[in-house]
């Protein structure tokens, strides 16, 4: 086959990488652990381990043999397992807690900084094995420093576990005391979710589905700097045409994240699940989705007009990436965690960008509350609430939402977290004075919405 | 998926003399073939894009790319490798 590709062309995917950051956020290797059950923790989990590793043993190196080759940096090679609680039903608390250190040692002998599915399914109600995953939670996540954590505490099609949510606000708390040397960071490997999905590669809320296959490969793309620039081009048309200018963009990068799935699916031999066209920001300069709205026109992020902005953006990125890859899922939509970008925290440190205003913007975009720091003082049953109200905007808009919150212990509103790396910094956000105890302690179960009854 | 077996050398910095000496001297002790070499100088700034065939090469394709990289500093010279179908990905359906 001829070779037509253009030099304006070659130098415009060169700028897009060295200039622009554009990568791919992560390679994630869904691993089936359902077969590894032992009749205790120890052997659970040393049957775990030793399915991870031999597994995922490649997926490093492999990840570092494409960078090398194809030229385009792959920031994170990721595993996901079954959900902990399923595996290991039946087993006590403390057993959970020695599958964490088994899954933790797994993740460190295969080179992978994060492996995600320490997760429970609990949108209708618990069995024994959520329960003791629960009561693990917090020890788990201060134990261990690559376990990710998520629980699924809603559906559009089963409603919310309230008692779960009331629960999780506790567990929430207690995971903060117990890493409060580094500013509660436990809590930053821990998502809760309303209808999550089976293929999310990104961490911290990625598990292998019960529906998936023996194992996958799914893709994380980037490239917020690549977006952020094309409409830094176009300061004067209008949204329709901006619109398409972003679903071009959109398209280059998806079709990044298409070829290295396809690559690295098959020299791993493993197959080829999704790509995800989340729009995932980092804490470097210009690689900002806030940066992005920015350019659209606002003065900062969390002024009258953001949501409209990020429902432009988020849709024109699943319309440009929908055409460009052959199977998309995960949770394809813009990311706008406070922590992790930095417009979001310079929007919240001048007053633009409210908490109230942040939830507002989460019904028009994936994923929800992410990565959000709120004061040390904040009462459990208010971090239930937060997480009621997050979850019922996905049950109702038949979408996934997410809370990733932390209570930073002894931080007042205006004190900094600082969590280094991709997990970044973030200030500490104001939240309602007002008492939801009431609310909360009713606990049971909200029914599932009217239009889930669609058969 | 079938690989390709195509890279896309890419070279920007200022011109000196010597550069695409210095290069497919590389190329052809490693038993790479070009197939096509595309250059422009604007104002005194070099850049150029080859298309190499690296299916019968010798070495590996790691080895290479270090080796065009140690030159590019030598040279003072921006030097980039990719497999020739993250261009194809990108640009054409």
């Amino acid at each position: 086959m001829p070779f037509s590709i253009s030099k304006d062309e070659i130098m415009e995917t060169i700028h897009m990488v060295q200039d622009e950051n554009l990568d791919i956020r992560t390679i994630t290797m869904g691993v089936n652990i359902q077969d590894c059950r032992g009749e205790n923790g120890k052997i659970t989990g040393e049957k775990i381990y030793n399915k991870v590793v031999k597994s995922a043993g490649n997926l490093v190196k492999t990840g570092h043999d494409i960078e090398r080759e194809y030229g385009i940096p792959i920031i994170n090679k990721r595993i996901s397992v079954s959900p902990v609680s399923m595996v290991g039903d039946g087993l006590p608390a403390d057993d959970m807690i020695i599958i964490g250190r088994y899954l933790d040692k797994a993740a460190h002998e295969a080179g992978v900084n994060f492996i995600g599915g320490f997760s429970a399914l609990v949108h209708k109600g618990f069995t024994a094995g959520d329960k003791a995953l629960f009561e693990a939670l917090p020890e788990t996540l201060a134990q261990t420093g690559s376990v990710c954590a998520s629980v699924n505490v809603g559906t559009t099609k089963a409603g919310l576990n309230m008692t779960a949510i009331a629960e999780l606000g506790g567990i929430i708390k207690q995971t903060a005391r117990l890493t409060k040397d580094k500013d509660g960071v436990g809590c930053a490997k821990l998502v809760v979710f309303c209808n999550a999905v089976e293929d999310n590669p990104f961490m911290a809320g990625a598990f292998h589905g019960a529906g998936e296959a023996e194992s996958v490969i799914n893709i994380g793309i980037s490239g917020p700097g690549v977006v952020l620039n094309a409409v830094r081009k176009y300061p004067r048309i209008d949204l329709g045409e901006l619109a398409n200018v972003i679903k071009k963009s959109a398209f280059k990068i998806t079709r990044m994240g298409e070829l290295v799935g396809r690559v690295a699916s098959s020299r791993l031999g493993v197959p080829f699940g999704i790509v995800d066209l989340s729009l995932a920001p980092t804490p470097s300069v210009g690689d900002s989705v806030a940066a992005i709205l920015k350019a659209m026109g606002l003065e900062e992020v969390g002024t009258h007009g953001s949501t409209a902005a990020l429902a432009l953006l988020n849709d024109a990125v699943k319309k440009g990436g929908a055409m460009a890859s052959s199977y998309v899922g995960g949770l394809s939509g813009a990311f706008i965690p406070v922590s992790e970008d930095e417009g979001m925290i310079s929007a919240v440190t001048k007053g633009a960008l409210s908490f109230d205003k942040l939830e507002a913007m989460t019904c028009v975009c994936s994923v929800g509350l992410d990565m959000v720091a709120v004061p040390g003082d904040t009462p459990e049953h208010t971090i239930a609430a937060i997480i009621a109200d997050e979850a019922a905007i996905g049950m109702i808009n038949r979408k996934t939402t997410a809370v990733r919150i932390i209570p930073a212990p002894g931080k007042e509103v205006g004190d900094w977290v600082e969590f280094g790396g991709l997990l970044g910094r973030a200030p500490v956000m104001a939240v309602n004075k007002f008492s939801s105890f009431d609310f909360i302690e009713r606990k049971g179960r909200i029914p599932a919405p009217i239009h889930s009854l669609n058969n | 998926m079938e690989e390709g077996t195509r890279i896309i050398i890419t070279v920007v910095g200022y011109d000196r003399v010597g550069i695409i000496a210095g290069i497919a001297n590389i190329l052809a002790d490693a038993g790479a073939n070009i197939l096509d070499i595309n250059q422009t100088i604007l104002q005194g700034f070099f850049t150029m894009s080859m298309v190499v065939d690296v299916g019968k090469m010798s070495v590996e394709l790691t080895d290479l790319t270090r080796n065009l990289k140690n030159k590019g500093r030598e040279l003072g010279l921006e030097i980039n490798v990719q497999h020739e179908d993250i261009f194809r990905f990108m640009h054409r359906i």
